[in-house]
């Protein structure tokens, strides 16, 4: 099993212009836990939207790396919207699932994928170009290069331990998430 | 001019680049121009929540868009506008309602009494179009105010400008 924060820390090392959009909870945490960034998306809310959302920027700037970075019980949420990737097949979308297998920000009870349910699965019959489990620290190279230049729509299950990390907190002014990222992918249009 | 091809003339004129739905048949002849539409992303969606997250990451990106629902899909939402009313993205949606003027289906009136006022509710403004002579002045005011002001508004499309459904078999 891997530790969450060390995962996400490689997989957003040299990350140039890649846009995260991360959902509610942890990884929201674990993505300000690698040193806050004006292209991380911070969602405080909105409980089953990441890929959503991942959907629509990747739509909107189809030269640009989008990584939605979320856990389990945000994906089961949204589960449908996996589905509606999978019509849409933007190549430039990747989505990160770090699962522990519980909801850790309501007390650690088990999730769905504590009992087997499968989300390379569910992607796999939606239609995604790829999608695959990963357990081992020695994976995340390999995640980061799918996640900068792989084809995609991919979606990765990264099983992670479930212990606690500390709470990083960013921002909750989504205006000012917002605006901060807006800016930045103006500055850096064309570059990601 | 047709009341739809009305609105796809205001979505040409704003830039509308990415238009989610779930299918209705209020809306088909809409969905339809804008699927044929080779500059706008028409985006099928399961459920109509997904659709508030899809325009909000459009916004990000820097592409205008909207959403079509029936009455119905309102009530899927509720949640998801939390995302555009704390971040202050634009969020034009066009329902057409169910469960009011000559509605076969009482399924349909529970949600559809209560749509404007969850709308509100939820941050809204709401403009409500009875007569098709008036789609067209009022959807292009509803484009711009929502997308130049980053405003959430909905337009409401009576069941009675939409016409009675027809149950044919």
């Amino acid at each position: 099993m891997l530790d969450r924060r060390a995962f996400v820390k490689s997989l957003l090392a040299d990350r140039g212009g890649l846009a995260v959009v991360c959902g509610l909870g942890t990884p929201t945490y674990d993505a300000a836990a690698c040193g806050d960034h004006p292209l991380n998306f911070y969602l405080w809310g909105a409980m089953g939207g990441a890929a959503m959302i991942g959907l629509g920027l990747a739509l909107a700037q189809p030269n640009r790396r989008v990584l939605v970075l979320t856990g389990d019980g945000e994906a089961l949420m949204g589960l449908g919207s996996l589905a509606t990737i999978g019509v849409k097949q933007p190549k430039n979308l990747v989505v990160v699932v770090l699962d522990n297998q519980h909801y850790a920000e309501t007390g650690m009870q088990p999730s769905h994928t504590r009992f087997g349910i499968d989300l390379v699965a569910v992607a796999k019959a939606c239609r995604f170009a790829d999608a695959l489990h990963v357990s081992e620290l020695s994976d995340a190279d390999r995640i980061r290069d799918l996640a900068q230049r792989g084809r995609g729509p991919i979606l990765v299950q990264a099983l992670i331990a479930s212990d606690d990390a500390p709470r990083v907190l960013p921002t909750r002014d989504g205006h000012a998430i917002k605006t901060r990222f807006m800016a930045a992918l103006g500055a850096a249009a064309g570059s990601g | 001019m047709a009341w739809p091809d009305a609105i796809y003339a205001q979505f040409r004129r704003v830039g509308i680049r990415q238009v989610g739905y779930v299918p209705d048949a209020g809306h088909s002849r809409l969905i339809e121009l804008c699927v044929a539409d080779p500059n706008i992303h028409d985006v099928v969606l399961t459920t109509e929540e997904e659709g508030v997250a899809l325009v909000a990451g459009a916004a990000l990106g820097g592409q205008r868009a909207a959403l079509l629902m029936q009455s119905s899909g309102v009530g899927n939402c509720i949640n998801m506008f939390s995302l555009t009313k704390n971040c202050g993205f634009p969020c034009l949606i066009l329902v057409t309602m169910r469960g009011e003027f000559a509605e076969f289906n009482p399924w349909q009136v529970a949600m559809g009494s209560i749509t404007e006022a969850s709308l509100k509710l939820a941050g809204f403004l709401t403009y409500r179009i009875e007569a098709a002579d008036d789609v067209d002045d009022v959807v292009g005011a509803a484009c711009d105010m929502a997308l130049a002001g980053n405003l959430m508004i909905a337009v409401l499309l009576s069941q009675r400008l939409i016409g009675r459904k027809v149950w044919t078999k």
